[in-house]
């Protein structure tokens, strides 16, 4: 089913959201089984489902649905995806539903868009990531209690030659940085 | 056999234990490692957060580095595998965005026919090009004794329906059977050790990992063997954490299943990255092993 297909008498939110999202038209499938909730390991932490979630973008609850913390319990397992009897990417479409909260400033109460936000700036410097799972540079900057408390895991992590201060640079890195100008701009 | 190899950020210094056992078993097994030239990020799951299209491209910039004269990317982390596949398949299914992407890669001077490479993982490099024969046959060490849990996580399996089950993957579990360990018929096999969680929401992620530890050691499992960098560092570096925040001693050592097979090959353990992982593996190894 193409975009133009199903774009007439839908919820706005809905049309918005499957145009951000690469086969998002499944989304219109959806037979609110709740296999995706059932399988996802951080449904309990979220404000709905993602069964749910999808109910209330079907009824164009915009807001609602951008300030919920759905979109930041997903850790992109695929498990909801495999498992969708109807085929619906639904890991896709919880990302882009975290590009569309971030582009609002919402953030479901998590740090998780300035931690993407650091991640990805590394990158458009470096050409690679620092080690963010270990935290550090990303603590230090947003959360210097949470770093102060993870003091001793860092420290066996740097006495094992595990953690390091900066990620190295790529040598290209002109090269990349021109690939992602010309994306961004593609991408507005 | 000659591969393209990505090694990702993380084999750089946090998993340089899994770098190091991946080169000398491939040595072992007779196949190159042909390392790109200057390969960037793979975006992780942070970029494609930010901007889709931009993440694609920053992903894309790496298949258009393979050479020409290759045609296989290896990749043994699964983050790293899973977005270099998947920008691959979106790019053959998505004509508007493989347009935009190539658009991209042109003001880099670069270029990328979907489809052109196969992208693959270690695991299935190994079990897949080696089999059961080729495997068994450097064989110096049979691994009787030890009991394993296999642990493949997430992004290796899934969303990308390939040799293996996405839910019940056996790659691992024959490959270590073929060199005698016993195999524990692990649940949490494909289970997610939660990513980036960690930075974001402790108590979510902790509970993730204990899941997973729990599950091993209700299994008996001496260890887990593990085939991604993120994995390995939920699961032993914050192994201590989990613990206090479980109120349970866990002492699980976690090792990449390079290591394992290192051992298998008659290696030399120092030089299959022993040492780094935070939990000790080779005392259990040395008491189990026959
Ligand atoms: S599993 Fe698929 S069809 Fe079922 S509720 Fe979730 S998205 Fe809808
Ligand atoms: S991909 Fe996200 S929403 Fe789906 S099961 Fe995994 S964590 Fe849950």
């Amino acid at each position: 089913m193409s975009v133009q297909h199903v774009a007439e008498g839908i919820s706005p939110f809905l049309k918005e959201l499957i145009e951000d999202t690469p086969k998002g038209e499944r989304i219109m499938h959806c037979l609110q089984c709740g296999s995706c909730g059932g399988s996802c390991p951080n449904s309990a932490d979220m404000d709905h489902t993602p069964r749910k979630l999808f109910a209330m973008i079907m009824a164009n609850q915009r807001n609602e649905v951008l300030a919920a913390n759905t979109q930041w319990c997903c850790v992109s397992c695929y498990l909801c995806t495999t498992r969708c009897p109807q085929e619906i990417p639904i890991t896709d479409l919880m990302y882009a539903l975290k590009r569309m909260a971030i582009a609002e400033g919402k953030s479901g109460g998590t740090n998780a868009p300035a931690l993407a936000k650091t991640f990805t700036d590394l990158v458009d410097r470096y050409g690679r990531s620092y080690e963010l799972g270990i935290a550090g540079l990303y603590h230090l900057l947003n959360r210097p209690v949470a770093m102060a408390k993870m003091g001793p895991m860092g420290l066996s992590m740097f006495a094992k030659g595990r953690m390091a201060i900066l990620p190295t640079k790529i040598d290209k890195i002109d090269q990349l940085q021109a690939i992602i100008n010309k994306a961004r701009e593609l991408s507005k | 056999m000659k591969y393209a190899y990505y090694p990702g950020c993380s084999m750089e210094c946090n998993a340089a234990a899994y770098e190091l056992s991946t080169q000398a078993v491939a040595k072992s097994l007779d196949f190159e490692l042909v390392e790109l030239e200057d390969w960037n990020c793979c975006g992780a799951t942070e970029y494609f957060s930010q901007d889709e299209l931009t993440a694609s491209a920053v992903v894309a910039r790496n298949l258009a580095l393979v050479a020409p004269e290759m045609d296989q990317l290896v990749a043994p982390c699964a983050a790293c595998y899973c977005n270099l596949a998947k920008v691959d398949k979106m790019m053959g299914e998505d004509a508007e965005m493989n347009g935009k992407i190539n658009t991209a890669l042109k003001a880099g001077g670069l270029a990328y026919e979907a489809g052109r490479v196969k992208i693959r993982y270690l695991l299935d490099v190994i079990y897949r090009d080696f089999g059961e024969e080729g495997v068994k046959a450097k064989m110096q060490q049979s691994l009787e004794g030890l009991r394993i849990a296999p642990y493949y996580g997430c992004q290796a399996v899934r969303p990308i329906k390939r040799e293996d089950d996405t839910e019940y993957p056996m790659q691992m579990d024959e490959l270590f059977s073929w060199l005698g360990a016993e195999v524990v018929d692990f649940p949490v096999k494909a289970h997610c050790c939660g990513g980036h969680m960690t930075q974001i929401s402790e108590p979510q992620a902790f509970e993730m990992i204990r899941r997973i530890l729990q599950s091993a050691v209700d299994y008996k499992a001496d260890m887990i063997l593990c085939m991604c960098p993120m994995c390995q560092l939920n699961l032993d570096g914050y192994q201590s954490r989990v613990s206090s925040y479980a109120d349970k001693e866990f002492n699980m050592p976690i090792i990449y299943f390079t290591q394992m097979l290192g051992l298998a090959f008659g290696l030399n353990p120092k030089d299959l990255g022993f040492g780094k992982e935070l939990v000790p593996a080779l005392p259990t190894i040395e008491a189990k092993l026959k």
